[in-house]
């Protein structure tokens, strides 16, 4: 099984760091995982992206063609990725700044109010991890407690302080999605 | 009976390529008396420039790599960063510091790389038949200014001690020339000060020399040295530039 | 890890101690990463003022002893051309990474390949060659890297490691347990002083036509030897296919993507991806081509690999070819469509 996702939004939003920590998270399971950013000057102030892909198997290519899931959290950037969404595949949209309107009937929008989730924690800096949390609940790629247990090794030594306010970002999300 | 002249240790049994009266064999001969004096020779490398100073390889009986034109500096640093306790030192003429290589020696200079540039000025590119070097004089006639350097087309002589010797890198700047017996033995102690300097760690080192090249300023060698004194001189000022001990 | 990172901790790991290097994107993370991880391991880091210096710089360590290298992208090769050239006339070894961006002239900052020429065919002025190392994944990124220092020095011989932007900015887990120290390798050329032994010279010029016709002999055996013993390639699934892609770097990991797709439709689809794209893995083409007419070369360029593709198969079979320049990175089913494409009208070819 091989699960392709795109990340994308304003360089800024840690669209780069929600991939990478699911990137991390699969790669402390065992999984085979590859994380494509896009770099350079687009990175700041533009749009940023990246491709995570998640598989049982080796990867062949890191690029993904019709990913399964996008994670949008811009208005362009849900324009542009919605249309490569493999049919049947799940775009979680931050709802708070999106119009998440599509004209494709054969995709499942989840809207994710994620300026407000945040407003209640008192931080719009945890947006990403909100995000991240509902969007695990959503594909359940890697398992939710594990990343919750692991977080500070994925993370990193630097971001040591942040790890329970990220923990409880991520549950914000996480229990937002219904089952 | 007392032995009043012999070839120094460091100089191989060849004969100079030179011209007549050029002041490369002179320049040649006083580092390697240097070398052996200080006792240097299994501790030098040398790089040589493109140029007329290319084949101090054939003569200096030391380790030399010939580096490409005007990179010496850069590739000094690479020798001297690995080679801490060598004596690396690099020969280079007026093209190839002052033009093609003013960024690697620049370079070197600021981050104060404790090497030392023998940088030998004779005003024009030699090996290539005498045109226009960043040093040439202004009004002086080369084969790439037939009607004299003008400043407003071609720019001004560089002095590159002067230049060099605002980098808070450089320690020992001083200029000499080799155009008579009493510039000589000066221009010696100063290589000698120079290499010195090197060896206490003492950051980056130039000995800029003014050098006759008769062969390409049409001139005698005689006439040569003379204009050394009365003219370049002038726009070149003899003596230290810079001595931070 | 990304590439670029893993391709700093492998080099320190395979010995190397001085890296000198100046900012281009898309390798900077390779210069930073040395920046910390060199002074580390107790080596020698500069950022140079320029990549000519950073060439020239690694071209002095080299001749001290030191294992060394520098690396850059696109533009900033075109610069350390004229140092590969001496290092290649000297005779010194070095390891230089280019991580390929769009070009000609300022270009972008996207992974391309359309540097293929410039690496395999010397790069600089004269007669030589360098040996060109393509790694497709981190992984063997990290793997290639203490090789292309091995290679170096036993050939005595510039090495350049041919990546692109996205390999260097890619992420995968990587492991360096096959890095071992480094070999031992004679080194009675380089410059120490003279203390107990004669003086050696290193250089390039020689004057004397006869003494350089019989240096460029020399290189040329050398180069020989290279093309003889350090061939190196990968074959995905060629034993029964009835067409053959070649594609090399992230290319190919893009065509094994599309393969994949291609072979659950049963077309029958290999790939013979060269690691080496100097020396060319010419004579496994020429085999293969024994029994397959159709080889479909891709490449993120205009097409320049082709060009050694149609040489290696000595006009047999028929050659297609797509490519996507200017950092344009095409997805597997973009190239999946392209191979189909092109499989069903050679088949449609054979049937008449």
């Amino acid at each position: 099984m091989t699960i392709k996702t795109i990340f994308s939004g304003f360089g800024g939003q840690g669209v780069l760091s929600m991939g990478f920590t699911l990137a991390n998270a699969a790669m402390l399971e065992g999984k085979y995982v590859t994380y494509l950013p896009s770099y350079g000057v687009e990175v700041r102030g533009g749009t940023a992206n990246c491709t995570v892909v998640v598989s049982d198997e080796e990867i062949a290519s890191p690029v993904a063609s019709e990913p399964e899931f996008i994670v949008a959290m811009n208005q362009p950037s849900f324009a542009r990725f919605q249309s490569v969404l493999t049919s049947g595949g799940l775009i979680c949209v931050n709802s708070s700044i999106v119009n998440t309107t599509s004209a494709r009937g054969d995709i499942e929008i989840l809207a994710v109010p994620t300026s407000e989730l945040a407003d209640k924690m008192g931080t719009i800096k945890v947006a990403n991890m909100i995000m991240l949390g509902a969007f695990l609940k959503a594909s359940n790629i890697v398992s939710f407690d594990f990343m919750l247990a692991h977080l500070q090794e994925i993370l990193g030594e630097g971001k040591a302080k942040m790890i329970k306010l990220n923990q409880e970002a991520l549950e914000a999300g996480y229990t937002f999605v219904k089952e | 009976m007392k032995q009043v002249y012999a070839r120094p240790k460091s100089l191989k049994p060849a004969h100079f390529h030179y011209c007549p009266g050029c002041g490369h064999g002179i320049i040649g001969r006083l580092i390697v008396e240097v070398i052996d004096e200080m006792d240097l020779r299994e501790k030098a490398i040398c790089v040589a420039p493109a140029g007329c100073g290319m084949l101090v390889y054939n003569y200096f009986d030391i380790d030399t790599l010939e580096s490409a034109h005007g990179r010496g500096a850069a590739v000094a640093t690479g020798i001297k960063r690995v080679r801490p306790e060598n004596l690396v030192f690099s020969y280079q003429g007026d093209g190839d510091l002052a033009a093609i290589g003013t960024a690697e020696g620049f370079h070197a200079a600021n981050r104060g790389e404790p090497i030392t540039i023998i940088f030998v000025n004779n005003g024009v590119y030699g090996m290539t038949g005498g045109q226009m070097a960043p040093t040439t004089l202004s009004e002086q006639v080369t084969t790439t200014t037939p009607s004299g350097r003008n400043a407003a087309t071609a720019g001004h002589p560089v002095r590159i001690c002067e230049v060099f010797a605002v980098l808070d890198g450089t320690t020992y700047l001083e200029r000499v020339a080799v155009n008579k017996p009493a510039a000589i033995i000066k221009a010696k102690k100063t290589i000698a000060k120079a290499f010195r300097n090197q060896l206490k760690g003492n950051g980056f080192s130039l000995v800029e020399i003014l050098s006759p090249c008769p062969t390409n300023w049409k001139m005698s060698p005689i006439d040569s040295c003379r204009w050394i004194d009365d003219v370049m001189a002038k726009q070149f000022p003899l003596g230290v530039i810079k001595d931070v001990p | 890890m990304s590439g670029n990172a893993a391709l700093g901790e492998a080099a320190v790991l395979a010995g190397c101690t001085c890296y000198f290097g100046y900012p281009i994107t898309p390798q900077n993370e390779l210069t930073e990463y040395m920046a910390k991880r060199v002074p580390e391991a107790g080596g020698i880091f500069i950022q140079s003022e320029s990549e000519i210096a950073a060439i020239n710089m690694v071209l002095g360590a080299s001749v001290a002893g030191a294992r060394a290298m520098t690396s850059s992208s696109s533009p900033g090769m075109s610069l350390k051309q004229e140092g590969i050239s001496y290092l290649a006339a000297d005779e010194l070894p070095a390891v230089v990474v280019n991580m390929v961006r769009g070009g000609p002239g300022m270009g972008n900052i996207s992974p391309a390949q359309s540097d293929y020429l410039q690496a395999t065919r010397g790069g600089g002025h004269g007669d030589y060659r360098t040996i060109v190392l393509a790694p497709g994944s981190v992984q063997e990124l990290a793997d290639i890297v203490p090789l292309a220092f091995d290679l170096a020095e036993a050939y005595r011989n510039p090495v350049i490691i041919l990546g692109d932007g996205m390999l260097g900015q890619m992420m995968e887990p990587v492991s360096f347990d096959n890095i071992k120290p480094p070999k031992e390798y004679p080194k009675d050329y380089i410059l120490t002083g003279a203390r107990g032994r004669p003086s050696r010279m290193v250089r390039s010029l020689l004057f004397d036509t006869k003494e350089e016709e019989e240096h460029n002999w020399k290189l040329f055996r050398k180069y020989q030897r290279m093309e003889q013993n350090e061939v190196r390639y990968e074959k995905y699934l060629v034993d029964d296919a009835e067409m053959i892609v070649v594609a090399y770097g992230i290319g190919a990991r893009i065509v094994k993507g599309a393969i994949k797709r291609l072979r659950q439709e049963n077309l029958k689809i290999g790939m013979i991806r060269p690691i080496t794209l100097w020396p060319f893995p010419a004579k496994i083409i020429r085999e293969t081509a024994n029994r397959v007419t159709d080889f479909f070369v891709f490449e993120m360029s205009t097409g320049q690999m082709i060009e050694d593709v149609r040489l290696a198969l000595e006009g047999k079979g028929h050659i297609h070819f797509y490519g996507r320049p200017g950092g344009v990175i095409p997805t597997p089913i973009e190239l999946s469509r392209v191979i189909s494409r092109h499989y069903y009208q050679q088949s449609h070819r054979g049937k008449k």
